[in-house]
């Protein structure tokens, strides 16, 4: 795996609060990994922190999986 | 009671007389804050009066880009806003039937817009401190109406969809925002009133007389406490019982 890959997960699982091994290639921030609409706005907002990056609000809006995430910033960074 | 000892509170309209009393409640309290207003003498008196952990922000608020720019400025001078007053306002009062679309414009812009976007500007900082209050200072007007005060009546009614609207979003995130909404409190935009029309104004008024900026200063006060945490999405009405809503 990556090294953003890894970076990604640990802060997916860090403000998620959820086991490790379920944040897979497809997981669903809301729908498989118990993310609110509001989790959602914070996990981009680390992102942007974390790999020093702008997400604007309609990128933001196409992350939806945590294999969407690494895809974006593996693209932007 | 009611301790902001390292807190850190942004208040615009800083220059008025409500503005200033909420400045001096908050700064009395033990946080440190940072005047906003357009007017940089009467900032710069405040900070003066009020001591080292007070400072001057002067921001143009019908200017996208300055409104865009406090937030970030306060963050700088103090090391975060977590507190939020949207105090400042205008009015260009006007009958409804010669209201032009520019005295609508400029009083929503400054009193609804400017207030969106500073909520806005805030909340990234509040949402990563897991705690934070916003207070929007609205007025009777919005409750009630007032006859020439369309443009004005309807900003304030706004900020108090807006203000639940962000609450209900924000709550887990241990943000409250509220509203204060005073009625007629003495002010030098009411001294300009006649004796006949202030006597007229008490006559309406069950504690008979108006307020006092103090009164206003110390419903924001508690509104930015620790104390308040679970008070959100509410509507501080401070009126001398005017309207009990």
């Amino acid at each position: 795996m990556s090294d953003i890959a890894d970076r990604v997960k640990k802060i997916v699982v860090e403000h998620l609060d959820v086991e490790e091994d379920k944040v897979t290639e497809t997981a669903s921030f809301i729908d498989d990994l118990g993310a609110d609409s509001l989790d959602t706005v914070e996990l981009v907002m680390a992102f942007e922190e974390e790999f020093g990056i702008e997400i604007p609000d309609d990128a933001a809006e196409t992350i939806q999986t945590f294999g969407d995430a690494v895809k974006f910033i593996t693209e932007a960074s | 009671m009611f301790d902001l000892t390292g807190k850190n509170a942004l208040i615009t309209g800083a220059s008025g007389g409500i503005g200033g009393a909420i400045a001096k409640a908050l700064y009395d309290a033990g946080a440190t804050v940072a005047l906003s207003g357009t007017r940089v003498e009467p900032l710069e008196a405040l900070a003066a009066e009020l001591g080292e952990r007070a400072h001057v922000l002067p921001c143009n608020l019908s200017d996208k880009e300055s409104v865009e720019a406090l937030p970030k400025q306060a963050a700088e001078a103090m090391g975060s806003v977590d507190i939020l007053v949207n105090n400042a306002g205008i009015t260009r009062d006007n009958l409804f039937m010669r209201m032009s679309d520019d005295e609508w414009d400029s009083v929503l812009n400054v009193n609804l817009t400017s207030t969106f976007r500073l909520c806005k500007g805030v909340l990234r900082g509040m949402m990563k401190a897991r705690w934070g209050r916003i207070v929007n200072i609205s007025s009777i007007v919005g409750a009630t109406g007032n006859p020439g005060q369309g443009n004005y009546a309807a900003s304030k009614a706004g900020m108090v969809g807006m203000s639940k609207s962000l609450a209900y979003e924000v709550a887990t995130r241990g943000i409250t925002v509220n509203c204060v909404a005073p009625g007629f409190i003495a002010t030098a935009m009411t001294e300009k009133l006649t004796d006949d029309q202030k006597d007229k104004i008490n006559a309406q008024i069950p504690a008979a007389r108006m307020g006092t900026p103090e009164e206003i200063a110390a419903a924001v006060l508690y509104l930015s406490s620790q104390e308040a945490g679970y008070t959100t999405g509410t509507t501080l009405h401070v009126n001398g019982g005017m309207a009990m809503l």
